[in-house]
């Protein structure tokens, strides 16, 4: 287990960036709250990932060395979202294999951390519920699930809070069917899938819907949304922010 | 490979997606498949264990691929047992029909077998007057309906217990209708057997091939494939040329990770090892044995170190079993011989981009297949070089066929404008400040273009009037 750090770098995302900044800063305060000091190197912007799983690794690579040069001290990077987080820990080596940077890619990748695991394992973070009761669901992305292997971490996040009853999902393993521009362009397999979703969320019961995506939590909070649905869908980081903050 | 010449495949996702039925069997059955699978890997740690053994047998084999083939063909013919190089499947078509007509045969018994199907035997064979009968349950019950395998493993999986007794009602000549598991086994026992008994040539596939020994390795649960390949005078067995490994002691771990991934079973009911025809003294097996073996694009696709690792599946169908897309779409919607991820990466290494490249459209990369393959293909990473190879025009010796088929110069400039904005901060910033004025104006974005389509079930999300770029800023955060 890496050691307790004084500093940890941000990455934010494209997505938290320009549509869920809230959850984006409650991240950023729950590591503020346990004493770490957050840099957020303002020439960050997208992890590459829409080109990288469209065909397009050029575009990918360009925008990943971006990246590279926005981070270049050796602290923790800590990511909001398995998604991007894989694609930062486990995609830049295979971008940049037979590539100048190679070695850099290397070094910045085992450096990423994903959130809810940072505050698990490295700060070993303690939390106190302030929240009413409150029944919640979570849905496991793919990439936090089979990538980043950080699910454990994120419900352990919710179980420690005492007001909250977690709920999981009967097929909680299961993708949403988002899978970034697959949204659009296989759109009627895509929508088959998140229907299922929210058959499966409205079942439990559960008042809200949580996950540490926001990838997923913009298809299916917008099924959600479309079908008329009064469960929102929130980042664990933003929820669980509100409800230590009281 | 293809069952018809151009696959359709929006219509034939859309036809699937909308047939309920079909979306009620296929998720009835895989959750059974997959629930068998968990219980029987149920300890992660031996399970990768094993299945690293597994990844390292094929991996061994794949390496002297050109030396065990010979070796093989060098046991077998030793052992009596008659081998055949086919390129394409027409030249393994005739092949098999020299074969048959040289024994004057007509009427054919077969065991399951995909490479059967990726050839096209059944249909070839009928234009030349030879009838081939399905034996295998699942195969025999898709053949009275004139369909092909939905499955590579349980190839009538699309279909539940009442459509199979309306069939067989329907189909099997004074048959009553009943929806009784046993009555509907009995019902297929008794036409199969007397079709065992007057089989002239058997035909089957094969699971693993040993060098070593110039071993035939068959599984199956049924009977019929020992049927098959034991009651008429002469077996052909049908196989591609990967399916080859290198010693006998790599078929135990291989045959438990097959079985386990595929129906969950520690061993099947039958596991038939052949090794040579019937010998001088013996009371039974066929006279003579044959063995084709079927390139079909396979050493291309073995001559490229990335996609060669295609060529280490094992046909468990646990991928297939395991994948949201296949759930929901069954094998037909594919349009071809291999559905599912197995499929999806297969298919247009074979059938070229042009053709099947959108096979590799139909993933969200969730990573399913991969967690529970047993020889640990990298299905998305190959997925991911199909994608990229469809929209790139390559210049390496070992591009997959029909490469740059979709360069478009749209779908070009697009990304390249991304890359643009994602590359420079101040334009990244500009960005995101008028996507958050625009959205500050609109309660909710129009139905444009591709969020036409996101729109069909789902609400636009909205921008945010700051970026977190904004917030981090405004509260001061620090970089270095
Ligand atoms: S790709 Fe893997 S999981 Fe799929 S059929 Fe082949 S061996 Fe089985």
């Amino acid at each position: 287990m890496p050691t307790r750090p004084q500093k940890v770098y941000y990455f934010g995302t494209c997505l938290i960036d320009l549509c869920y900044p809230q959850a984006g800063m409650a991240g950023i305060e729950l590591l503020q709250r346990e004493g770490v000091e957050v840099l957020f190197p303002q020439q960050q912007s997208c992890c590459g990932q829409p080109a990288y799983n469209s065909g397009f690794p050029e575009e990918a690579r360009k925008v990943a060395r971006q990246q590279l040069k926005a981070f270049p001290n050796d602290y923790p990077i800590v990511v909001p979202s398995g998604s991007c987080g894989g694609m930062l820990k486990h995609h830049y080596p295979k971008l940049f294999a037979n590539q100048p940077e190679f070695a850099e890619a290397q070094r910045f990748s085992g450096q990423v951390m994903e959130l809810t695991e940072f505050l698990v394992t490295v700060l070993e973070i303690q939390l106190e519920d302030r929240g009413q009761p409150i029944k919640v669901t979570w849905h496991s992305s793919c990439s936090a699930l089979r990538e980043m292997r950080v699910i454990d971490y994120s419900k352990s996040l919710l179980r420690q809070l005492r007001n909250v009853e977690l709920v999981e999902l009967r097929r909680e393993r299961e993708c949403c069917g988002f899978g970034g521009s697959f949204s659009v362009k296989q759109a009627d397999l895509s929508s088959a899938m998140v229907s299922d979703k929210v058959a499966d969320i409205e079942k439990t019961g559960a008042s809200r819907l949580l996950s540490g995506d926001c990838g997923c939590l913009m298809h299916i909070g917008g099924a959600l949304d479309y079908q008329k649905s009064l469960i929102p869908a929130q980042h664990i980081a933003e929820f669980v922010w509100e409800r230590v903050h009281g | 490979m293809a069952n018809s010449s151009v696959v359709d495949f929006p219509k034939n996702f859309t036809k699937a997606l909308n047939d309920p039925q079909l979306r009620h069997n296929l998720r009835s059955a895989m959750d059974t498949l997959g629930m068998r699978r968990r219980t029987l890997f149920s300890d992660p740690v031996s399970f990768e264990q094993l299945r690293a053994t597994g990844d390292e047998i094929r991996q061994r084999a794949l390496r002297q691929l050109p030396e065990l083939l010979e070796k093989l063909e060098k046991k077998c013919t030793e052992n009596g047992i008659q081998v055949h190089w086919a390129e394409t499947p027409a030249e393994a078509n005739q092949i098999c029909l020299e074969i048959i007509q040289r024994h004057n045969a007509h009427r054919v018994i077969k065991g399951k077998s995909m490479v059967s199907e990726e050839m096209h035997l059944n249909h070839f064979l009928a234009e030349h007057d030879v009838e081939a009968l399905e034996t295998d349950l699942g195969e025999y019950i898709i053949q009275l309906d004139h369909e092909t395998p939905s499955h590579i493993i349980v190839p009538a999986i699309h279909k539940n217990r009442d459509q199979i007794a309306r069939l067989f009602h329907d189909k099997i000549p004074n048959t009553p209708y009943t929806e009784v598991v046993e009555e509907l086994n009995a019902i297929a026992r008794k036409v199969l057997r007397e079709k065992f008994l007057a089989g002239e040539v058997g035909v089957s596939g094969v699971n693993f091939a040993v060098a070593e020994t110039g071993t035939l390795c068959l599984v199956e649960n049924e009977g019929n494939g020992r049927m098959c390949t034991t009651a008429p005078p002469v077996h052909i067995a049908v196989m591609g040329l990967e399916k080859v490994v290198e010693r006998l002691d790599d078929v135990p771990p291989l045959l438990r990770l097959l079985t386990g991934s595929a129906t969950g079973q520690l061993i099947t009911t039958y596991f038939n090892m052949i090794t040579s025809p019937r010998k001088a003294g013996e009371k039974d097996g066929p006279k003579e044995v044959h063995l084709v073996l079927l390139d079909n694009g396979r050493s291309k696709i073995w001559a490229d170190p990335e996609l060669r690792q295609t060529l280490k599946c094992i046909r468990c169908g646990a991928c297939l079993n395991h994948c949201p897309v296949y759930t929901r779409l069954g094998g037909h919607a594919y349009g071809y011989v291999y559905p599912g991820p197995i499929g999806s990466i297969l298919t247009p290494q074979i059938e070229g981009l042009v053709n099947a490249g959108a096979m590799a459209t139909a993933s969200t990369f969730c990573g399913a297949c991969e967690e529970v393959c047993p020889v640990k293909i990298p299905i998305t990473d190959i997925l991911r070089r199909l994608r990229n190879e469809s929209y790139q025009k390559v210049d390496t010796p070992h591009a997959v066929k029909g490469h740059g088929y979709k360069l478009s110069v749209i779908e070009s400039l697009t990304w390249k404008g991304w890359a643009l904005n994602n590359m420079m901060p101040w334009a990244n910033a500009l960005s995101a400040k008028l996507l958050g004025l625009l959205s500050a104006q609109l309660p909710r974005l129009p139905k444009v273009g591709l969020l036409k389509y996101w729109g069909q079930s789902r609400t636009l999300p909205k921008f945010a009037a700051r970026s977190l770029h904004a917030l981090a800023k405004e509260k001061g955060l620090r970089d270095e």
